[in-house]
């Protein structure tokens, strides 16, 4: 045996062959719906009144605000994109556990544009054959010109995506208003540059490259799988011992593949499913199709290659898989942790405060002593209204009797008169004078009171009127 | 190498492995894909061109410039005259506006605040502390306690001509004598001064004890007949709860018997007029400053805020 082993392997080029059938009518309507989802949303309107921008879906990096149609987060408010990663997350365990990788065959990125680019090279170059002979051929006129409009194509999907997706992060109609009046800015070029690239490279070249070496979801989706979990198949039993078939020939003492290869044409990451459930597999059912309409030609039942489990394939257990099948405590454990995230932020987001307060004490210097004896102690506040108008906050205390509250402020701003614009921070300095306590140091709260509405909340702080020890 | 003994295939997939093996796992070798060579290159080439384009080899005498010309100073320099620009709009508004009206406009209140803090740090905090809250022998600015005026007009002033300069004409100017160095009082005079004045601050009555005497000789003409400081002569306030250089016993003696005289740099040939005023404000705004005297009432006289409750009086 000569040593074979190469270092590097040569990317072997795929030419998924054209297929049609229930899974691949799937895989078009979830193509759509996702793509018409990217596209459009970022112009949908939603009006939040005068201050407020009114695009429906908007990451505002310069203001620091993300809005999600009737909900706002502030940066202070980052936990709650904590909790939609984690929903988002454990969403993907619980689908994978009950109906395998539907994210990776259907929904993801990768997926949908690669999807979409095959689909244009198709389109320009015809079906698989004779992609693969253009492509292999000589540079002839048509092959330059196949490939040019190809790429052209390509290119012009990349930069609509690009330009699509910083859209999310802007005012959608002024962004595209001013590509054409020429105001648009150059980190928006730049962004859209950049993105136009990595889409046509992503979806363009690396293709299923992506799933195989990049992507670590499909590496850690083994880690959700059992042998309940849905999966494509290839039924051994009956396939097997596979071969070519003639018209009129006996079944018997044979298996019903045909070796036909059909499914090993139209699938997209270049495997052969009947070697097995193997990683490259992004279950997206093509090669179901493949088969099943090779099976109907074959007057022979469908089902050779099919969405199933291994458990069943094992054990050659026939039959629809029935509900009991999907209630596995694999899959009871994360939709339970899915309803509690889901609880949790669905609670938060419900009983958001519109007035929220943060107070820090001064740590340089502690406190002040006053030269009738007295102790000042000073402190930064700040009222985040998140509320649409502006407002005018009180601040009291409570914990602390005979305490004096200035602000080192204009003189319009007085501990009964706090001006807030809408939707911002306003920042207080606010100086607290008692009598020097007994102890040190005191717990008291900081008030802060929406006169209008009659909304207050409070933090605890405290006066320090000694050195600490130690 | 002959190593056809050591090879050793996987037999599920017929793929060599390394020959590693955990808890019976071994690991496939299996061939990386080719693109990520051709990543690795473009890399490797991305450094070249840095390696050309930007400073990169260090060379004696210092490193390679790069034919973009770049350097941090450069970056520095860009950004820095980015925030001078924007600062501009604000600053010629400053320049015209009167200390009153700059504590009245919320824009220019907060520029002047921040300006002065940052100049505060830099130039300020080596003696009063970065929180301004001084220590012995410097005062705390914090407070509501000042030896030459606590209105903006004189902390600016102040600022200007320092305090005790030798070449200013204009500087803050007094020396208190030393009393007991100078063989002016005796220690036990002395003495009875200490027990006077902390008396004092601490609000009780003091006419009946012996030191009162004294002090009225030697002490009142700059602290005043009730010891409540004179701030056109930098005197201090010894009524007070606060003591510049320590309220012991000791601390009290030693500056009776060799005298005190604090000593600040006169600030108006080191730093611009502009960046003097955002720092008066600043430091008038630390929470002791005090009121302007308005020049339609000729009676009103520089006031510190009133006590915060009215038993605060008696604990002097």
């Amino acid at each position: 045996m000569t040593n074979s082993l190469s270092l590097f392997k040569k990317q072997e080029i795929i030419y998924p062959k054209r297929v049609s059938g229930r899974f691949r009518n799937l895989k078009w309507i979830a193509m759509i719906v996702c793509l018409a989802i990217y596209y459009l949303v970022p112009f949908i309107r939603w009006d939040r009144g005068p201050y407020m921008p009114d695009q429906a879906v908007l990451i505002d990096m310069v203001h620091g605000r993300a809005y999600w149609f009737w909900i706002e987060i502030w940066p202070q408010e980052v936990y709650i994109l904590t909790g939609i990663l984690i929903c988002a997350a454990i969403g993907l365990f619980f689908i994978t556990s009950l109906f395998g990788r539907v994210w990776c065959g259907y929904l993801c990125f990768q997926t949908v544009w690669t999807d979409l680019f095959v689909w244009v090279e198709r389109l320009v170059q015809g079906d698989r054959t004779k992609r693969k002979k253009l492509r292999e051929g000589p540079w002839t006129f048509e092959k330059i010109y196949k490939m040019a409009i190809t790429h052209f194509i390509w290119i012009i999907i990349a930069w609509w995506t690009a330009g699509s997706f910083v859209l999310y992060f802007n005012d959608a109609p002024t962004l595209v208003r001013s590509f054409f009046d020429g105001t648009v800015s150059n980190t928006v070029l730049g962004f859209i540059g950049g993105l136009t690239f990595m889409t046509y490279l992503m979806a363009g070249f690396a293709r299923e490259q992506v799933c195989t070496y990049m992507c670590p979801y499909a590496r850690f989706q083994s880690a959700m799988f059992d042998k309940d979990t849905l999966i494509i198949g290839y039924d051994t039993e009956r396939g097997e011992p596979r071969g070519s078939h003639k018209k009129g020939d006996t079944w018997d003492n044979r298996g019903h593949c045909v070796d036909c290869s059909a499914c090993v044409q139209v699938c997209p990451t270049g495997i052969d499913i009947r070697n097995g459930l193997q990683m490259e597999c992004i279950a997206c059912g093509l090669c179901v199709d493949a088969c099943d309409s090779v099976m109907t030609k074959l007057e022979l039942p469908k089902g050779l290659i099919r969405y199933d489990t291994e458990r069943r394939l094992d054990h050659k257990i026939k039959g629809k898989i029935g509900y009991a099948h999907f209630l596995r405590p694999r899959t009871i454990y994360y939709a339970v942790v899915l309803a509690v995230v889901g609880g949790v932020m669905l609670y938060a987001l419900m009983t958001r405060s519109l007035l929220e307060i943060n107070i820090m004490h001064d740590r340089n210097p502690l406190f002040v002593q006053l030269s009738n004896g007295d102790i000042r102690n000073g402190y930064d506040l700040k009222i985040l209204n998140k509320s649409r108008e502006p407002k005018i906050y009180a601040l009291s205390l409570d914990g602390l009797p005979d305490a004096q509250i200035t602000l080192s402020a204009v003189d319009e701003v007085t501990p009964d008169h706090l001006p807030v614009p809408a939707n911002s921070v306003g920042q207080f300095k606010v100086f607290i004078q008692a009598l020097r306590p007994a102890e040190s140091p005191v717990s008291f709260k900081i008030i802060v009171t929406d006169p209008d509405t009659r909304t207050r909340t409070y933090e605890n702080t405290m006066f320090v009127s000694e050195k600490p020890h130690g | 190498m002959n190593d056809h003994h050591d090879k050793d295939i996987d037999e599920l997939s017929g793929i060599e492995t390394t020959g590693h093996e955990w808890d019976g796992l071994k690991e496939l070798n299996n061939p990386l894909p080719r693109w990520w060579v051709w990543v690795f290159v473009v890399t490797c080439l991305w450094s070249f061109w840095y390696f050309v384009v930007y400073p990169a080899w260090p060379v004696p005498g210092g490193a390679t410039t790069g034919t973009s010309g770049y350097t941090q100073f450069k970056e520095l320099e860009a950004s820095q005259s980015e925030i001078s620009a924007r600062q501009q709009v604000y600053l010629d508004r400053f320049q015209k506006a009167e200390f009153q009206e700059i504590m009245n406009d919320p824009e220019l209140y907060v520029f002047a605040k921040a300006g002065g803090s940052s100049a505060f740090k830099d130039n300020c905090a080596t003696c009063h502390g970065s929180g301004a809250e001084g220590g012995k022998g410097y005062p705390n600015l914090n407070d509501d306690d000042w030896l030459w005026g606590g209105r903006v007009e004189d902390i600016y002033t102040t600022l200007l001509h320092g305090i005790r300069v030798h070449n200013d004409m204009d500087t803050r100017q007094s020396q208190m004598p030393a009393f007991g160095r100078d063989g002016l009082l005796k220690r036990d005079e002395i003495n009875q001064l200490v027990t006077y004045v902390m008396d004092l601050s601490k609000g009780q009555d003091v006419q009946a004890q012996p030191g009162h005497v004294l002090f009225q000789q030697n002490c009142a003409s700059c602290h005043g007949a009730d010891g409540k400081g004179n701030k056109t002569l930098g005197a201090p306030n010894l009524t007070d709860a606060i003591w510049l250089y320590g309220g012991t016993k000791a601390d009290i003696y030693y500056s009776i018997f060799n005298a005190r005289g604090g000593v600040m740099p006169a600030w108006k040939d080191r730093l611009d007029e502009q960046t003097i005023r955002q720092l008066s404000i600043y430091v008038h705004e630390l929470g002791g400053g005090e009121e302007t005297m308005r020049e339609s009432d000729p009676a009103a006289v520089p006031m510190t805020p009133p006590p915060a409750v009215s038993g605060a009086a008696d604990d002097q």
